[in-house]
């Protein structure tokens, strides 16, 4: 399986003018950090892991006698799930720490945690951290490489890239496509990332949510803000639906979840006055009767559990990816 | 001893003094500035090419002790400050202990007695423990020898804890200092609210948390009659107050911290936690607001809210490292190369915000000038010297600075202080 096109190889097409993408970077540390052929590139490799998981037996020997750590600072299921399942897609032992059971309970500062993790010649760390930057520390402080499973408000690559291969593989394009990010983006980790990659690969993005979960300057990122709905969804091609994340909403912008349902739940009726074959997104967990409808979720028009899978062939991209990088130099 | 320092540049703006002259130095005191002074003296200091000013006076300093000093010292915060060139310093009472009572003021008195190398002055608290609860017995402090009194990091949040502070504090005629942060509105935030922190996926502190307490306590002020001096001035909103305070006739004084003209809050976007400190970095719009602040007379002064912190309180996650950066040995550096190089500010000027301004707003006596019977505490500044803050040169305990590996010119050669030469960089002079 050819994964990267080597940049030594004279392509016959005449049409591929364009320099190969080689990928240099150790870490994902976020969408901000990566050019529009990086992006592509992930997804292109994606798309060749994606075949792997129609397989019989779904293992290839690319990543084998390396050794992946996932290092879990928040709880989750689906995405420790989901990487955990891709390492080993691909050969890679996994070991994992959480919170609640390890040295991180005892005081252990998160680089310190790190350093021991590569002096127990780990190679790849992927973490999740409620510290906005967390990953970004770790990799500056390790010569390993390190994987951003969410950290914080920041950035959740691995979703937006699965979000956006979700996208392409059902509208067969992103440039031009209008997409639409519902509700609570100030808190929203998956909002930013997928932020930077629908608008850096053409998109036009819409942030939709209450003006007090909308955060100070997110315009000047080149995105439409609305705090209406019906305005969000009336032109999309696709909706993300966020969760509403009532644990982190300090600001109270909503005393109830049955309010929220009301002014911001995606409804089939609501739906009605959408293009007819908008893709309906959900990064999970869902809230139904909360941030969407139960129709909803299970109805034609959602992809849910499609980005679910393709949440193992990003991640299997992204774990080759920086375990093979090509040193910048 | 005497000591005579010739031919160098003496900008002493409280003399309408700048020129060539020579300065002799007897008894620790300024005997004599002239233009051709030929004496015998035990030291002659040949400053040709130099700048000699009267010793930089920084008012906003955490030196740390007593309570942590595993992180600054009396005794390595004054070191660092002889090589900023800062010969006099105002210490902050946020010590663990806090400095809210005269035994306090005394025990730090006998400490910096033993150990300082710069002459220390004290602000004490405004409440006891900070709390900003119960008003400190101000008239003892003050004849403890308190230069002016501030809650510091703790901003008194209620209004008529505030406003009975500053009545005390006229009735004693005493300084308060107001670090102005409504916490209500700040929060647990930890840079700038706008784009970046938007960016960033970090909590922002808004400007109003800021700028509505320098309203308040300037209003306050106004009422009671009594001084206030506004601490690190940050944001364009806050310059904007103080200026029409002024011309109101409040007696009310500001700092900037060379930080807050020097950075903006781009400087946060690697989550290095060198760029964390309270009040946040601003935007280009501030810093621009403060620099016309600084030109225009609103901002009296340039304090550098030296701010020691431990490797282990820095280098962790950006939302739990501390707020805050050291400075004292690049205050005047930054001044020089975003102020006067940038023709913003002329010498002049810049020495009245590092020294004749301090001493006057603080009411140190024989500070701040180089009149004669004044104590002989001299900086002398080669303008031309370029040289590289690095890690291993700096002083104090701590190395929290995003000023690291930054390339200066004009840089302190020499200090006298109290008739003492200090010499910082032997080399030259």
């Amino acid at each position: 399986m050819v994964l990267t096109k080597s940049p030594y190889a004279k392509s016959r097409d005449k049409m591929a003018v364009k320099k190969p993408v080689v990928w240099t970077k150790k870490d994902l540390l976020g969408i901000e950090y990566l050019t529009k052929e990086e992006i592509e590139l992930i997804l292109d490799n994606a798309k060749s892991f994606k075949e792997v998981l129609g397989r019989p037996l779904r293992k290839v020997p690319t990543l084998r006698g390396k050794t992946v750590a996932n290092l879990f600072y928040e709880p989750s299921t689906r995405t420790r799930t989901s990487f955990e399942l891709a390492a080993k897609r691909l050969s890679a032992d996994v070991v994992t720490m959480l919170k609640e059971s390890s040295s991180i309970q005892k005081g252990e500062t998160l680089i310190d945690t790190g350093k021991n993790l590569e002096a127990l010649k780990i190679d790849i760390i992927v973490v999740r951290h409620s510290s906005s930057g967390a990953a970004v520390m770790l990799s500056r402080a390790l010569n390993i490489s390190v994987v951003n499973a969410g950290d914080g408000w920041h950035e959740h690559p691995t979703q937006a890239l699965l979000d956006i291969l979700t996208l392409k593989e059902k509208l067969g394009r992103i440039k031009g496509l209008s997409v639409s990010i519902i509700g609570d983006i100030a808190h929203s980790r998956v909002a930013r990332s997928n932020i930077w990659g629908l608008t850096k690969l053409g998109a036009n993005v819409t942030v939709c949510a209450p003006k007090k979960l909308i955060p100070a300057g997110i315009e000047k990122l080149g995105v439409n803000i609305t705090t209406s709905v019906e305005e969000a969804i009336k032109k999309a091609d696709a909706i993300n639906i966020l969760r509403m994340q009532f644990e982190r909403d300090e600001k109270k912008a909503f005393p109830s979840r049955m309010e929220y349902f009301k002014t911001y739940g995606i409804t089939e009726e609501r739906l009605k006055k959408a293009k007819k074959n908008i893709i309906v997104m959900h990064p999970g967990p869902i809230n139904r009767g909360v941030e969407m409808s139960a129709e909803v979720a299970d109805g034609a028009n959602s992809v849910i559990l499609e980005q679910v899978t393709n949440g193992i062939a990003v991640r299997m991209a992204a774990l080759y990816l920086v375990a093979t990088a090509k040193k910048n130099k | 001893m005497s000591i005579l320092i010739k031919n160098g540049r003496v900008i002493d703006p409280a003399n309408k003094r700048n020129g060539i002259f020579d300065i002799l130095i007897e008894r620790g005191k300024i005997t004599k500035v002239a233009e051709n002074i030929d004496k015998e003296a035990g030291e002659i200091i040949d400053a040709k090419d130099k700048i000699v000013i009267p010793g930089l006076i920084d008012m906003h300093v955490h030196l740390r002790e007593p309570g942590r000093e595993d992180i600054e010292t009396v005794a390595s915060a004054t070191r660092a400050a002889l090589s900023g060139g800062i010969t006099s310093l105002s210490c902050m009472p946020n010590t663990y202990p806090a400095i809210d009572n005269c035994s306090e003021m005394k025990r730090l008195r006998d400490i910096t007695k033993k150990d300082a190398a710069c002459f220390v002055f004290i602000t004490g608290a405004i409440t006891k423990e900070r709390a900003g609860v119960e008003i400190v017995d101000m008239k003892a402090m003050k004849k403890e020898g308190a230069v002016a009194l501030s809650d510091d990091g703790n901003a008194v949040q209620d209004g008529a804890v505030m406003r009975e502070a500053l009545k005390k504090a006229k009735e004693n005629n005493i300084l308060l200092i107001s670090h102005c942060e409504n916490k209500n509105i700040s929060k647990n935030g930890v840079i700038n609210e706008g784009m970046t922190a938007t960016k960033l996926g970090l909590r922002g502190i808004p400007k109003k948390a800021e700028y509505e307490f320098v309203e308040r306590d300037i209003k306050l002020a106004g009422k009671t009659g009594a001084k206030i001096h506004i601490a690190h001035v940050s944001a364009k909103e806050s310059v904007e107050i103080i200026r029409r305070a002024k011309k109101e006739g409040i007696l009310v004084t500001a700092e900037a911290a060379p930080q807050h003209f020097s950075l903006e809050e781009s400087a946060c976007e690697t989550y290095d936690t060198r760029t964390k400190m309270n009040p946040p970095l601003r935007s280009a719009e501030d810093v621009k607001a403060i620099k016309e602040g600084l030109k225009d007379g609103t901002i009296d002064a340039i304090a550098s809210d030296h701010a020691p912190h431990g490797k282990h309180e820095k280098e962790i996650e950006f939302d739990m490292a501390a707020f805050g950066i050291i400075g004292l040995e690049t205050s005047l550096a930054l001044s020089i190369i975003n102020l006067v190089d940038k023709k913003i500010i002329s010498w002049g000027r810049l020495i009245e915000l590092m020294s004749v301004n301090p001493a006057r707003i603080l009411d140190l006596k024989h500070k701040g000038s180089l009149s004669d019977a004044s104590d002989a505490d001299i900086t002398i500044i080669d303008p031309e010297k370029e040289w590289v803050y690095t890690r291993d040169s700096i002083r104090s305990k701590s190395k929290n600075s995003p000023f690291i590996n930054r390339r200066f010119k004009g840089k302190v050669v020499g200090v006298i202080i109290g008739g003492k030469l200090e010499k910082v960089d032997c080399e030259t002079i």
